[in-house]
């Protein structure tokens, strides 16, 4: 018994004489990475303020904020904002539309991407495979508010050219296309079709040059032509991508671009049954009518109901393929 | 046969490109041909690929309220360099230190950054704590500081990767022997050795900087602060600011006088100008930049 006793204090003291040691290492560690953590001091900072600060602002949500007693003082409401929200019938609208825009947004780009990436791989002249790249992925380029400016030109009620010209040449009179939602669903799917093609062709065609070349050799000679080549080898060897790509942008569907959703539209009212998503229905929340309780229980449903999403696509993504998997 | 095949295949690929490559480009000529356009002609015939009548009045006009639009063009330039430059800084000198393999609370930090590109507090408490506490509001650093512009989660994984995979350990370890400091060995051996990866993450943040609305929508209502981007937005549903706002040079400038649908059109290409311009000299990169950040994030 005594023996055992003392083995255990043994045994203990080892522990403990390791443990020093241990904490003696890390002492003499951290001297030695101080440098490193001064080197990263700014950006730790930044993080600290835009990121994690925010993130326990969004208490606001529950709080009825009163400037004066400051926003942290202001008086614990429960979940009012939220009753007040999901009464409401934005909050069906603003989902319905966030969801469904986005995911109408995946399925038509990354088909739209592949065919494209496919086609773009086809063409033997560097030159001309150069240009058309350049040009498609000319307008990620740009600004959404020029972009705004591009559709208004052509939608422009009094001078716009679809009005102008197209319109007539079909014998159609002028339609009031900023006063009328049911045309919206179709405009915002091609505008940000024609913007973000070719970003996710570029994403394709990286894994398609990528596919080693014997596959094709190998196809003809069995007397595969073209589309089989294509059904059969090119489709399923870039499956990885295209699987992590749609889970990703699934992680994300409840985040919108919101300068496409509000600046495309010029912030219409009469479009909003069809253009207003959870990010414009916050923005106007907040910076146009002032209501902050409505505003932030919009966003605290967003972030974790969006961050939800991200943890289930991570899950079915691991599931399908750990070595796809983001955490 | 085969070959045959293959050769219509090759020429309806082209085709289509061909096509789709004008879909894209086509919308900014319309721009441009409704800017050099009458006014008089575009009440009447709607803007149009084909300047009907040419007229330069809408830069005439433009060219009239050149102080504001420098002015803007200023504080776009200016933003765009700081911070652009501030971005790597912090950036690189975050994403460095987190690539080291001794480093202590390494993967506990690279988790905290990993951790911001899921879960954000979202506009309404940020915008509340950059305006109530650090009072950003119409100062020049609203363009600058919030809505993730100057640093995000996803440019540190993408350099932190690449220090890992693309500077040896070796030199870190010699360096230290011949007696280097930590901040001199970044300085002179990490930063000469990674330039590929700040120019992608560089042009990424420029073009990001140079683009951004968002930030002035929000925190700026001083039109004196206004870069190019903010213009932009306010003059399409309100073609009477650049002559109305306190900058406006020509006070005497009637406003029936303005030629409004094709200054609408003129601002827009003013805006988009330089960028188009600049293009062909970055194309190369920002393609491979897209490709490398898919394949590494």
């Amino acid at each position: 018994m005594e023996q055992v006793d003392v083995r255990k204090i043994n045994v203990v003291e080892q522990k403990n004489v390791r443990k020093i040691n241990i904490r003696k290492k890390k002492v003499k560690d951290f001297k030695n990475y101080l440098p490193l953590f001064l080197m990263m001091s700014p950006g730790l900072l930044y993080l600290l303020i835009n990121n994690y600060f925010p993130m326990f602002g969004l208490v606001i949500a529950f709080k009825d904020i009163n400037f004066t007693k400051g926003i942290f003082a202001s008086d614990w409401i429960g979940f009012k904002n939220f009753e007040f929200l999901f009464k409401s019938a934005d909050a069906f609208v603003i989902t319905r539309n966030t969801i469904f825009y986005n995911g109408s947004f995946i399925i038509i780009n990354t088909i739209a991407a592949i065919a494209v990436a496919i086609l773009l791989n086809e063409v033997k002249n560097k030159f001309l495979s150069r240009f058309y790249q350049s040009a498609i992925l000319l307008p990620y380029l740009i600004s959404m508010v020029i972009i705004s400016y591009l559709v208004f030109a052509n939608l422009s009620i009094d001078t716009g050219f679809m009005n102008k010209s197209i319109l007539p040449l079909l014998g159609l009179g002028p339609i009031s296309w900023y006063n009328e939602p049911k045309y919206w669903p179709y405009i915002l799917t091609l505008v940000n079709l024609w913007k973000n093609v070719g970003f996710l062709c570029v994403i394709y065609l990286a894994s398609i040059i990528g596919i080693d070349k014997e596959y094709y050799e190998a196809a003809t000679l069995d007397g595969a032509g073209k589309w089989k080549q294509i059904i059969l080898i090119t489709i399923p060897l870039i499956k990885p991508v295209i699987v992590m790509m749609v889970l990703l942008g699934i992680g994300r569907i409840f985040y919108s671009d919101f300068g496409l959703f509000f600046q495309v539209p010029m912030d219409a009212g009469a479009l909003y049954s069809t253009t207003n998503v959870i990010d414009t229905y916050v923005y106007r929340g907040l910076i146009q009518l002032g209501d902050i309780g409505m505003s932030s229980a919009a966003g605290l449903y967003q972030s974790v109901v969006g961050f939800v999403l991200v943890l289930l696509s991570n899950y079915v993504v691991s599931k399908i393929d750990k070595e796809n998997a983001i955490f | 046969m085969k070959a045959n095949g293959d050769k219509t295949f090759q020429i309806i690929a082209n085709i289509t490109l061909i096509l789709l490559s004008i879909a894209c480009v086509l919308p900014f000529l319309l721009l441009v041909a409704s800017s050099i356009t009458d006014e008089q002609f575009i009440i009447q015939n709607g803007y149009s690929y084909f300047p009907g009548k040419v007229s330069f009045a809408a830069y005439r006009y433009l060219w009239g309220e050149a102080s504001v639009l420098f002015k803007a063009y200023g504080i776009t330039i200016f933003v765009t360099v700081v911070g652009t430059v501030g971005s790597l800084a912090i950036t690189s000198m975050l994403a460095y230190p987190l690539s080291r393999k001794g480093m202590p609370m390494r993967k506990l930090i690279a988790f905290l950054v990993f951790f911001t590109m899921l879960f954000n507090g979202g506009l309404v408490p940020n915008y509340l704590m950059y305006t109530q506490y650090f009072h950003v509001k119409n100062t020049i650093w609203a363009l600058i500081f919030p809505t993730n512009l100057l640093m995000n989660g996803f440019n540190i994984m993408l350099m932190r990767i690449f220090f890992i995979n693309s500077v040896p350990d070796a030199i870190i370890e010699s360096a230290k022997i011949d007696g280097a400091g930590e901040f001199k060995i970044f300085h002179k051996m990490i930063v000469p050795l990674s330039l590929p990866i700040l120019a992608t993450v560089g042009l990424f943040e420029g073009i990001a900087y140079w683009n951004d609305w968002f930030n002035g929508l929000i925190y700026l209502t001083d039109p004196t602060l206004f870069s190019i981007q903010n213009i932009l937005n306010r003059i399409i549903t309100d073609i009477q600011f650049l002559s109305s706002t306190s900058l406006g040079s020509q006070v005497g400038q009637a406003s029936e006088a303005i030629p409004s649908t094709a200054v609408r059109m003129a601002i827009a290409v003013i805006g988009v100008l330089p960028i188009i311009m600049l293009y062909p000299f970055f194309q190369r990169y920002f393609v491979k930049g897209i490709a490398v950040g898919a394949v590494k994030g």
